[in-house]
């Protein structure tokens, strides 16, 4: 016959036990949690202020090689030029989402975008951007075809675009798409067509 | 005295050590060089069938399986007409015109225009290719063809009807004597020098043996010549007590082999074809007078982009881009070559080359073609590219912006390049085509292609296997083949 004393303490000990095991493991959820979300690696947009607007991203899709038209509706500043910047940093935060169709390497950004008169628009990458890129003659082109299209989609009156990468001028953006001349928008829309298609 | 003694003691041991060194550093090298040419000696050189018809003349890769010789079926019919395969599971369904034939994996038994087939050994199905046995295409051939065909196993050679090219041999008497070799149909050889003897290889040609393999004629100059075939090719071996050259005549249905003028030979006029930098290309082919070395006028040039410290995508842990094209090129020039395009390697190795250095060097050959090899671990496939050229480039007089030179030619490499695709996917191979920023496409005065090597499945180590480059390779040349004339006549 077992003690009764013994039996409660055993018990207690068990009870003590289990509700150890239930902290323990909420406590593993919330480091993990942290972990997570210390590794998001989206850049952080400064707050904009202007109206929200419907625009048409040109988002690629590496599953089935193309690109498709994707209306979203984007806090827009009023500045031309920044309208631009605007707008690539939604296409960028698609891309770097976790569930994204056509993923881009880590630290990627759009430093800049410049409108000269008249119609060139001149985008300039971070470094992380076409350093950690794929390299692929399709995954590039998607990339670029992607950046322009949105671009000239939305920004009436741009004719040509040149990309740079932090500020220069670089040959490729890695190791195929060539970056050393300037893009002809009228020439990608036939390029657009082609990637809209999968065949 | 007691010191010159304990020298002459010590100075035969101090140097016992150092002659052992060198002995075995003169042991080590030997062994060296004798492992390096055993190494060398013992690559086994790639099994071919050589099929020769009046639609075609072409060369097959064979494929060892499970001890046998085998050959894709549909590579074998597709030089000779139109042909259509289907796998179904473990069938796989071919057509040929009319005649409908079905093979299952792993039999034996086959279905051909409706009646059985046994096959020596079983039928393979890989990757949705059809493999027969090589021992069968004697029996199998004539009964989807309906006409006759005569197969050399040993050599693997075979002759699609009356298509085999008779020569005579003789000696002509005269002072230096010269050897005539009158053929039934015009032939272009490989030919090689070496001490005592003068080889020519008829790889795409139909040559049969005359009446005896060895030949003997009275000279004692040019006193015999053999005929041998091997690995789809035939060769002919003068032999000869002095170096001898070669001339055609008669539209090439004659040659003419005699010995080397004593006298200097008048310096040659040479084109400025650069040439890449360890090109490891065949030897050249014959056209006119065989002289030391000739120029020679490519079809196509081919290159495999990347390369040395520029290793391109990292399409695994372990497979480079730049070693995945490499391979690629290879093979395609081989397919190119066997089709009777003459080709050209842009790098035979890992060596690095800049973009306008691919672009001056395609541009300097002339070819009617540029086809530039990538690789890709996204998507299935192949995908055919054709330059974007930029918009702001001018022209001055006859100086082409460098930018846009392409620009002159690009009615002509879309043509190509829906002509590819089509023929592709003909083929059942997933095929694309599109336009890309893609140096150096626009710089080529030519027309120029780039093609994109994805796998066949989402196991990315299948572009590194050999079967799946040659069904490409050989699919691609027979797409670049079938559009030959137009690409002459853009040249």
């Amino acid at each position: 016959m077992i003690p009764r004393h013994l039996l409660i303490g055993v018990a207690i000990l068990l009870a003590a036990t289990l509700g150890m095991s239930v902290y323990v493991w909420q406590m593993r959820s919330r480091v993990h949690r942290t972990e997570v979300s210390s590794l998001n690696t989206q850049p952080v947009a400064p707050p904009v202020s202007g109206a929200t607007e419907r625009v048409t991203l040109y988002v690629a899709y590496d599953d089935a090689g193309v690109l498709r038209p994707q209306q979203v509706h984007v806090q827009l500043p009023a500045g031309r030029q920044e309208r631009a910047a605007e707008l690539l940093r939604a296409l960028l935060t698609l891309y770097l989402d976790k569930s994204s169709p056509h993923p881009l390497g880590a630290g990627s950004e759009i430093r800049d975008v410049y409108l000269v008169d008249p119609g060139l628009a001149v985008i300039d990458l971070n470094a992380a951007f076409a350093d950690n890129h794929r390299s692929g003659v399709l995954v590039e082109e998607l990339t670029v075809v992607s950046l322009i299209q949105t671009l000239s989609a939305n920004i009436p009156g741009i004719t040509r675009v040149k990309i740079l990468v932090e500020g220069n001028e670089r040959d490729t953006l890695a190791g195929h798409a060539d970056l050393s001349n300037f893009y002809d928008v009228p020439a990608i829309t036939q390029t657009v067509a082609q990637l809209q298609s999968a065949q | 005295m007691r010191w010159s003694k304990e020298r002459r003691e010590l100075t035969p041991a101090s140097r016992r050590p150092s002659r052992r060194r060198l002995v075995a550093a003169v042991g080590f090298a030997a062994a060296i060089l004798l492992a390096s040419t055993l190494l060398l000696y013992s690559v086994p050189e790639e099994k071919r069938i050589t099929i020769y018809s009046n639609a075609a003349n072409y060369s097959l890769p064979v494929l060892e399986r499970n001890g046998d010789e085998y050959v894709g079926l549909l590579e074998v019919f597709e030089p000779l007409g139109p042909v259509s395969a289907k796998p179904n599971g473990v069938h796989w369904k071919f057509r040929y015109y009319e005649v409908e034939s079905e093979f299952t994996a792993g039999k034996t038994r086959a279905r051909i225009h409706g009646a059985d087939y046994d096959l020596p050994s079983n039928f393979l199905l890989e990757n949705g290719r059809g493999l027969v046995p090589l021992s069968c295409l004697g029996t199998l051939m004539p009964r989807i063809l309906g006409g006759p065909v005569t197969f050399n196993q040993n050599s693997r050679r075979l002759f699609v009807g009356n298509v085999a090219v008779h020569f005579t041999a003789q000696v002509n008497k005269t002072t230096p004597p010269k050897l005539v070799m009158n053929f039934t149909a015009p032939v272009n050889p490989t030919i090689a020098t070496s001490p005592g003897e003068l080889r020519m290889a008829f790889n795409h040609e139909a040559v049969v043996a005359p009446g005896s393999q060895a030949l003997t004629f009275d000279s004692k100059i040019i006193p015999s010549a053999s005929f041998q075939e091997s690995n789809g090719a035939a060769d002919v071996v003068v032999a000869a007590t002095v170096p001898l050259m070669a001339s055609f005549a008669n539209n090439g249905r004659t040659i003419i082999i005699e010995p080397v003028p004593q006298a200097p030979a008048p310096s040659q006029t040479q084109t400025p074809i650069p040439r890449p930098p360890t090109s490891a290309s065949s030897a050249t082919p014959a056209s006119g007078t065989i002289a030391p070395a000739g120029i020679r006028h490519y079809f196509a040039v081919v290159d495999p982009s990347h390369g040395g410290d520029e290793r391109g995508a990292s399409l695994t842990d372990q497979i480079a881009e730049k070693d995945v094209t490499l391979a690629f090129a290879r093979r395609l020039r081989q397919e190119l070559e066997t089709r009777g395009l003459a080709t050209l390697l842009l790098r035979d190795n890992d060596a690095t080359l800049s973009l306008d250095q691919r672009a001056s060097l395609t541009n300097s050959a002339h070819p009617a073609i540029y086809i530039c090899i990538h690789a890709a671990s996204q998507g299935k496939g192949v995908r055919v590219y054709t330059g974007l050229v930029p918009p702001d480039a001018e022209n001055h007089g006859p100086f082409l912006s460098w930018d846009a030179a392409q620009s002159a030619f690009q009615l002509s490499s879309r043509s190509a390049e829906a002509n590819l695709v089509k023929d592709l996917q003909n083929k059942q191979i997933p095929a694309r085509s599109l336009i890309a920023a893609l140096r150096p496409l626009n710089n080529i005065t030519t027309t120029a292609l780039a093609v994109e090597v994805a796998p066949p499945s989402d196991d990315v180590s299948q572009l590194n296997s050999p079967a799946y480059q040659q069904l490409i390779a050989s699919a691609v040349a027979a797409g670049v083949a079938s559009f030959r004339d137009k690409l002459e006549a853009g040249r």
